[in-house]
């Protein structure tokens, strides 16, 4: 066992929480860029950029597992399907309000993850990893199973109706969605970072440091550990529900292993333990892949395999080695 | 003659030429939705170039190809395709994000042959209200023919119901008592076989499907299921499998010396990639049906259609790979894009795109077999419904019997 934690460990490297968010200035910026940005743009990119937040939530709740907590998952495409067939059950079955959707898809998602959390508990580093991978691997499978198709319309998946603005507010469906979303997003990116800054937040992160040391403190490494797990699931339901809503359809394809591991990437680019980095991972498995099709449509994989590797080799540290570069030039600046 | 008199009649002369001539004009004038101009028509394609079912990405690549002999002969009254195709890797999200930025962003006239059950059914949603064509959509699930809820959307190739219910009305002719044993695969693509074959058999179903077994595309091997299915002591063992698991049924069954009346469906029925691996002996007798020409067959060398598809992929593809049906596939199906735009002539508006697909007469691609033709109505949607059943004889299909339609009613 020490000789893997000796290995396993190194691996998230300690953030201090500090570093982990943004200061008030800059996240007021991004925010406001956020509020106008669609006021100027199409529908087709508005609906893009609904995409970004909803994967941003998607790896934001990955990287409270993996930068907070420092246990690895490769499932979050298990979670983020429950999440959207709660939400597309719930709105096309039951007639439920599709914003009411989503804390029963939250709530759903953390209690699947608090309990996926148990069994996990054993497992460290690469062996967690590939236990939550096999979860992932088992997901779309379980959706297409015979004993829940009058539920979740099997193979064929179940087309979700798309809400309009509410107090006939003249709005496109899109930019209403839009704003939905950010709002929902913007509300769980404080509860995120003020958990993180919480009595169970420090407990995470004295957890990821080191795990021994953490339960000699007196933090219950068990409760913790399934705590962040549930958390982290809980969010990511929320993002599928979102996603549901926004594309309008679910489907097991739609919730493969490949999700999975475009989260982790997102995770990893946008830098891990770096929560405001979720926005640029995101950004990046979002719009890399259009960028790779662009320039060769035969070798797509290949060129989004290069500008990935690129990243990783001149950045490694993702978006936050690149916003911390920034914030020491414009003290420089300053200085001067 | 008055003078008022004289300018009453000047006045109506020349509202009368007027009328005439705007008219006239109204005849004459080209209308066009987005997406087409006096030079240029826009379609746009989502097609699963990387992925799971990246095999399929030359389709897409055959599309492009043809578009791009069209354009080199001058293009489509007097207007070059622009084809603008983008990649969803098999995934109903970007499926969904592709299909907004050609219609909202590229601004394309309508969105021809995207491929999947999966995708098309994330888009059919989109794409109706949009009113955007989502024409020839590349799957043979069969509700893609619903022209009421749906009108916007239209298939091409025969639905997998329509397939099975012509096995249906074989074996009720030919073997009117038949046990019948089922392998399938347990998804859509299996499930509306399995539909189609008994709605075929009616209300003979019951006393003639004496065994269902279905797998699971991550088994990696389905012989128990072939042995099991042996123990029943079926007669006709038909084989609703993909072309690995079909060339593995075949093979074991050969090997148990099982030897029932076995039917295997179009989706398996390639020479190179299911019968070889299969041991041409173990598959001999094996029926199937089909509705297109096989580049592998040696018996269309001198067919004038093939001749024309060879020389396309001599000049503009010849990378492709002859054998390949997606190849065969992606020209017949490229062929009825282009018949239906020249149907339009001057009036490319999406509504009048929708009209002339959904007025389609006898139109018969050169790879379509011989007496297969393409009908579509306002209630009918499903361009292609026939097809003609074949058996595999030494290293190729033979075909026997008439061209048999997958319609219910006759």
């Amino acid at each position: 066992m020490s000789a893997i934690q000796e290995v396993a460990n190194p691996v998230v490297e300690a953030v201090p929480k500090r570093a982990m968010t943004l200061g008030y200035g800059t996240s007021l910026v991004m925010l406001a860029l956020l509020i106008v940005v669609p006021l100027f743009v199409k529908n087709f990119i508005i609906f893009q950029l609904t995409m970004l937040l909803i994967y941003a939530l998607a790896v934001l709740a990955l990287n409270i597992l993996t930068g907070g907590s420092g246990q690895f998952s490769l499932g979050q495409s298990a979670f983020y399907a429950v999440g959207a067939y709660t939400s597309a059950i719930l709105i096309e079955h039951a007639g439920v309000n599709y914003a009411l959707t989503l804390p029963v898809a939250g709530a759903i998602c953390f209690g699947f993850g608090f309990l996926f959390g148990q069994p996990a508990l054993r497992l460290s580093g690469v062996y967690l990893a590939l236990a939550t991978f096999a979860l992932a691997t088992a997901m779309p499978q379980l959706l297409k199973l015979g004993y829940f198709e009058y539920w979740t319309g099997g193979v064929q998946g179940l087309v979700v109706t798309k809400p309009d603005a509410p107090f006939g507010l003249k709005m496109s469906q899109d930019m209403w969605l839009y704003y939905f979303t950010l709002a929902v997003t913007v509300a769980i990116y404080i509860f995120s970072v003020n958990l993180l800054k919480s009595r169970s937040g420090r407990a995470f992160m004295a957890i990821r440091d080191n795990e021994i040391a953490a339960s000699a403190m007196g933090i219950d490494v068990a409760l913790y550990k399934t705590l962040a797990f549930g958390v982290s699931a809980g969010i990511t339901g929320v993002a599928g529900g979102l996603g549901a809503i926004a594309v309008q359809f679910v489907a097991p394809d739609s919730y493969t292993i490949t999700l999975a591991i475009s989260l982790f990437l997102g995770m990893v680019v946008g830098g891990v333990g770096w929560l405001p980095g979720s926005i640029v991972g995101s950004a990046f498995i979002i719009f890399v892949p259009n960028i790779a099709e662009g320039i060769s449509k035969g070798l797509s994989g290949a060129v989004f395999g290069v500008l990935l590797f690129l990243v990783i080799f001149l950045v490694p540290h993702g978006a936050r080695q690149v916003a911390m570069l920034a914030e020491h030039l414009l003290g420089k600046l300053r200085k001067n | 003659m008055h003078f008022s008199q004289q300018l009453r009649i000047a006045a109506f002369s020349t509202a009368v030429i007027a009328f005439v001539a705007g008219s006239d004009g109204a005849l004459a004038q080209k209308t066009y939705d987005t997406g087409a101009t006096d030079t240029e028509i826009k379609i746009g394609n989502i097609m699963p170039y990387s992925g799971p079912a990246s095999a399929y990405g030359v389709i897409g690549k055959t599309e492009e190809a043809y578009f791009r002999k069209i354009n080199a002969e001058g293009g489509i009254n007097g207007r070059k395709i622009n084809f603008i195709s983008y990649d969803d890797g098999y995934s109903p999200p970007k499926a969904v994000e592709q299909a907004r930025k050609l219609v909202e962003s590229d601004e394309v006239l309508l969105v021809f042959n995207p491929l999947g059950t999966p995708s098309n059914s994330a888009i059919q949603k989109y794409m109706n209200a949009r009113k955007v064509p989502q024409l020839f959509v590349a799957t043979g699930a069969a509700k893609w023919n619903d022209p009421k809820e749906f009108p916007w959307t239209m298939g091409w190739q025969p639905s997998y119901q329509s397939e099975a219910r012509i096995y249906a009305k074989f074996l009720l002719k030919e073997k009117p008592d038949a046990r019948i044993a089922i392998l399938y695969q347990n998804d859509d693509f299996g499930k509306d076989y399995l539909k189609g074959l008994k709605e075929g058999l009616g209300a003979k179903a019951a006393s003639m499907l004496i065994a269902e077994e279905s797998y699971e595309t991550t088994e990696p091997t389905i012989d128990n299921h072939v042995f099991k299915l042996k123990a029943t002591g079926a007669d006709v063992f038909l084989n609703i499998a993909t072309p690995k698991f079909a060339a593995q049924a075949i093979k074991k069954a050969g090997e148990i010396e099982w030897k029932p009346l076995h039917i295997v469906t179009n989706v398996s029925i390639s020479v190179g990639s299911v019968m070889k691996p299969a041991g041409f002996e173990n598959a001999q007798g094996v029926l199937s049906a089909n509705y297109g020409k096989d580049g592998a067959d040696s018996q269309w060398d001198d067919d004038p259609g093939m001749k024309k598809f060879y020389a396309f992929l001599d000049k503009y593809f010849p990378d492709a790979n002859r054998l390949d049906t997606n190849v065969v596939y992606g020209y017949g199906v490229s062929q009825t894009m282009v018949k239906v735009l020249e149907m339009c002539g001057d009036n490319l508006t999406r509504e009048n795109v929708m009209k002339q697909a959904a007025s389609l007469k006898d139109f018969t691609p050169d790879t379509l077999l011989p007496g297969v033709k393409i009908n579509t109505s306002a209630t009918d949607f499903a361009p292609i419904d026939q097809l003609r059943m074949q058996r595999f004889k030494g290293e190729k299909w033979e075909f026997f019997g008439d061209i048999i339609s997958g319609d219910l009613s006759n």
